[in-house]
């Protein structure tokens, strides 16, 4: 089956290649360009996996996280975090409010690709 | 004014009694003499006459009763008149004499009172000159102390266990002037002064809180405890304080020490440290627009490249990628530029520079130069308006350890030094004629630590530059066969110029300082039951456009100085002249000598009481004809919301408790008896300033009369008021 990954940022140079990189894995990739567009697609959509920058305007990814989390209906959702910040307190903070792991920018695309197939109980091919 | 000596009346009385008595007993003698018809004749003769025996002897009494009177002035008033003044000799600080007036008498003991006095001066100087010698070496620890303070470059404020302010010192003056709140018409002086209350300025608790930080590290044994909180003011500057106890010097035995008794003060230690930590924000944000802002392009880059690694890209793609890498590169490459930029320009170094008049340190260069290489040094094209941020020690190391290698090397005879200002810096020359060196000998001189015959320093000319963050080359003018070090310098911020330029304008010699309020302790008892001689004061006094407060006249000016501890605080004075919205009647212009146009933009009465209101605070005003002034400012109390509600005392009345028998009570008057020096009359700080010399002398006297409390004064004050308006 065909995952749906949401890609939430306001980056379009990060955007077109982690759309490029999904995409060859075999994901069905929608994007989002702010907090409140990802929030939509994500109640729309029901994507299983959602890369989440933090820093969006609009909505920040802390408070997209904490929306979804509040959602009883978006449970399934897994949610893992791409930001720039890198201190540990930011860190902690994405975990507290649910996310399911945390990347700190910059990070490889081979890794990541490995975490979101882990996160989706897939083994990497 | 002066009351009538009963005394006087019951004489007057008695002899009018005694001629009226003699009349009768001469009359019934005569009487008894006479046979019935003379009787009769003599009847008929006297009986129409009565009105004049009567008459004759009121005319006798008058000139009896005149006589008394010469006789009672002369041999009652003017003794007691004599007495008054000899009890202001008694009291007298300072030598004082009697004038020799009336009967012989009378002047051969004011004469023999003179001698007494000038004996009794004479031994009281002798002592006063021991006491001097032994205190002298106190006296100038004390000074050395204050001068130490006056001169400290952080501000100093030593307060008592209740926050009264014992010391402070110029720095701490000039921050409080900054704290201060409007325009600073009294120059913070309504907030800092000796013996206010520091939480004026400061949050009780937050003090509070330091000392019991600081009590408990006493209690655990830690040998300097201090304590630090960092406070906003109203005027939105960060301080950050550090208070320190000080410690009670106990007398042994003194029973058992709890740390209340221990501490008798703290000492505060201010800094505004608003700057320094705006320009760590800034730091704080170029680091995070660094960090942040590059890992967000870096992921970019990093996640293009993988994409670009691929071998089936298509070219559309593969275009798109490097697209994506070429405009992030761009981007950071710009990012770091504007960072740099603004790093340089906002970020001075954390070496701590000082403030320094450019041509002081071209002067202090051309001594130590010429001292050192034994080579003349001239100044030339010096701009003398320049301040410069540096720190002159390594600063001039590094222009004689130059010098020095250019006069054992190349044989320099002479040397020049100029200093010019290029907007931002500032370039100071050395400039030499004849030989030129190499680049490599400048860039060896550079790099090479500094020596001084023997002596080496771990620092080289280019660390000395750098700590500056400056710049330093050498270059030749061929054409005048002249070559020059050039330094760029970086020029002090205004602010701190300004600081430093008023630190010389102000005579720094301080009345600063008054270390014997520690021994005050509690100001809980009410202002009432206190010695007079404890007491703070405000005395004051204003001019005025006229006498009728109700009729339209206001204030145009408002004078005051501060009396602390019995001493009279000359540097505390608030002076101020104010436009009363109204023109100056000709006819007072000769009286306080202000004119329209003196008062023409200056602030109005709104703006000035609620600044004189914080000034008189926690004191007890004093004024002469009191009752005058406090009408004036109580009819603002209701435009300006501006209440006095301290109390007041009255020099004219409590003159007049202290001698009835003056005929005067003017302040010249008083000012003449006391022998206070007139100065500045009918400007409002001149007469505030007499009043509070006679204020400082009426205190003893009072005591004299067993009034020793503000209560008591009060009082006295108001039977005086009673009984001068029933004559």
């Amino acid at each position: 089956m065909t995952h749906k990954i949401l890609i939430a940022d306001d980056e379009p140079n990060i955007v077109i290649s982690l759309e490029y990189l999904l995409q060859r894995e075999g994901y069905a990739v929608l994007v989002a360009r702010d907090g409140q567009e990802a929030l939509d697609t994500i109640a729309r959509e029901q994507p299983a996996l959602v890369l989440l920058d933090v820093m969006m305007p609009h909505k920040t990814g802390f408070e997209v996280c904490q929306a979804v989390r509040a959602d009883e209906a978006l449970q399934g959702t897994k949610i893992l975090m791409l930001t720039a910040k890198g201190r540990e307190t930011d860190v902690a903070k994405g975990m507290a409010l649910g996310a399911n792991a945390y990347m700190t920018k910059p990070f490889s695309t081979r890794e990541l690709v490995q975490k979101v197939a882990e996160l989706l109980g897939e083994t990497p091919a | 004014m002066r009351k009538i000596d009963p005394r006087l009346v019951l004489a007057v009385a008695a002899s009018g009694l005694v001629m009226a008595l003699w009349l009768v007993l001469m009359s019934v003698i005569v009487w008894s003499t006479l046979d019935p018809q003379e009787r009769l004749a003599v009847g008929d003769v006297l009986a129409p006459r009565t009105v004049l025996v009567a008459m004759g002897w009121l005319l006798g009494l008058f000139l009896v009763a005149g006589t008394l009177h010469v006789l009672h002035r002369r041999y009652v008033g003017d003794p007691h008149r004599l007495l008054e003044k000899i009890r202001v000799v008694v009291t007298a600080t300072t030598p004082q004499q009697l004038t020799p007036r009336g009967t012989a008498e009378m002047q051969a003991m004011a004469r023999a009172v003179n001698e007494l006095a000038a004996q009794r001066d004479q031994l009281r100087g002798d002592m006063a000159a021991q006491v001097a010698q032994a205190s002298y070496s106190v006296q100038q620890e004390k000074n050395r102390l204050a001068a130490l303070m006056a001169e400290l470059n952080q501000s100093v404020v030593v307060c008592n266990r209740d926050g009264r302010i014992l010391l402070y010192n110029q720095r701490a003056r000039q921050q409080f002037r900054q704290l201060a709140q409007g325009p600073g018409l009294a120059a913070g002086a309504e907030l800092i002064g000796i013996g206010r209350s520091i939480y004026a300025v400061f949050d009780q608790q937050l003090l509070a809180h330091a000392l019991e930080r600081i009590h408990q590290g006493m209690a655990r044994g830690v040998a300097s405890p201090s304590a630090q909180f960092v406070t906003t003011t109203q005027g939105g500057q960060l301080l950050r304080v550090q208070v320190a106890p000080v410690r009670a010097a106990l007398a042994e035995g003194a029973g058992e020490e709890t740390l209340e008794s221990v501490v008798s003060g703290f000492v505060l230690m201010l800094d505004n440290v608003t700057a320094s930590v705006e320009e760590e924000a800034a730091r704080d944000q170029l680091l995070h627009g660094l960090t942040e802002g590059s890992r967000a392009s870096l992921a970019n880059i990093q996640a293009a490249v993988d994409m670009l690694g691929y071998s089936d890209l298509e070219p559309a793609m593969r275009e798109r990628f490097l697209g994506v890498v070429r405009d992030e590169v761009g981007a950071m490459g710009r990012r770091i530029t504007d960072l740099a930029q603004r790093a340089t320009q906002r970020l001075k170094t954390r070496w701590p520079m000082e403030d320094m008049l450019g041509a002081d340190l071209a002067a202090a260069a051309q001594r130590r130069i010429a001292a050192q290489c034994d080579r003349p040094v001239s100044l030339d094209a010096i701009d003398g308006s320049l301040w410069l941020k540096v720190d002159s020690y390594t600063l001039l190391q590094a222009l004689t350890y130059l010098a020095h290698r250019l006069v054992d090397e190349f044989d320099v005879r002479f040397l020049q030094l100029r200093l010019q200002g290029t907007g931002t810096h500032a370039q100071l020359d050395l400039v030499w004629s004849g030989q030129a060196m190499s680049n490599e000998t400048v860039m060896s001189w550079e790099m090479d630590s500094m020596r001084f015959g023997n002596e080496r320093s771990p620092l080289t000319v280019r660390d000395v530059v750098e700590r500056h963050g400056g710049e330093m080359w050498f270059e030749r003018e061929r054409v005048r066969h002249q070559a020059f070090f050039r330094f760029m310098l970086p020029l002090a911020s205004v602010q701190g110029v300004v600081d430093a330029a008023l630190g010389e304008s102000e005579y720094s010699r301080p009345e600063y300082y008054d270390f014997d309020l520690f021994k005050q302790a509690d100001q809980g008892s009410a202002l009432d039951d206190r010695p007079l001689s404890e007491l703070a004061y405000t005395v004051f006094d204003t001019e005025t456009t006229g006498l009728n407060p109700a009729g339209g006249d206001a204030i145009i000016q408002i004078g005051a100085a501060r009396i602390v501890n019995g001493k009279l605080l000359r540097q505390e004075c608030f002076e101020q002249l104010v436009d009363p919205g109204r023109g100056i009647p000709a006819a007072s212009i000769p009286i306080h000598g202000i004119t329209d146009d003196m008062v023409a933009g200056k602030p109005r009465i709104g703006e000035v009481l609620p600044v004189f209101h914080a000034f008189t605070q926690d004191t007890v005003l004093v004024a002469h004809n009191a009752a005058f002034d406090m009408r004036f400012l109580q009819l603002q109390e209701k435009a300006t919301g501006v209440a006095f509600h301290q109390p007041v005392l009255d020099t004219l009345l409590l003159s007049a408790v202290v001698h009835p028998n003056q005929e005067s009570h003017r302040l010249e008057a008083i000012a003449e008896r006391f022998n206070v020096t007139v100065l500045g009359r009918h400007t409002a700080l001149g007469d505030a300033l007499v009043t509070a010399e006679i204020w400082l002398r009426l205190i003893p006297l009072l005591q004299e009369q067993g009034i020793h409390t503000l209560r008591q004064a009060r009082e006295a004050a108001q039977k005086t008021y009673y009984a001068r308006l029933k004559y």
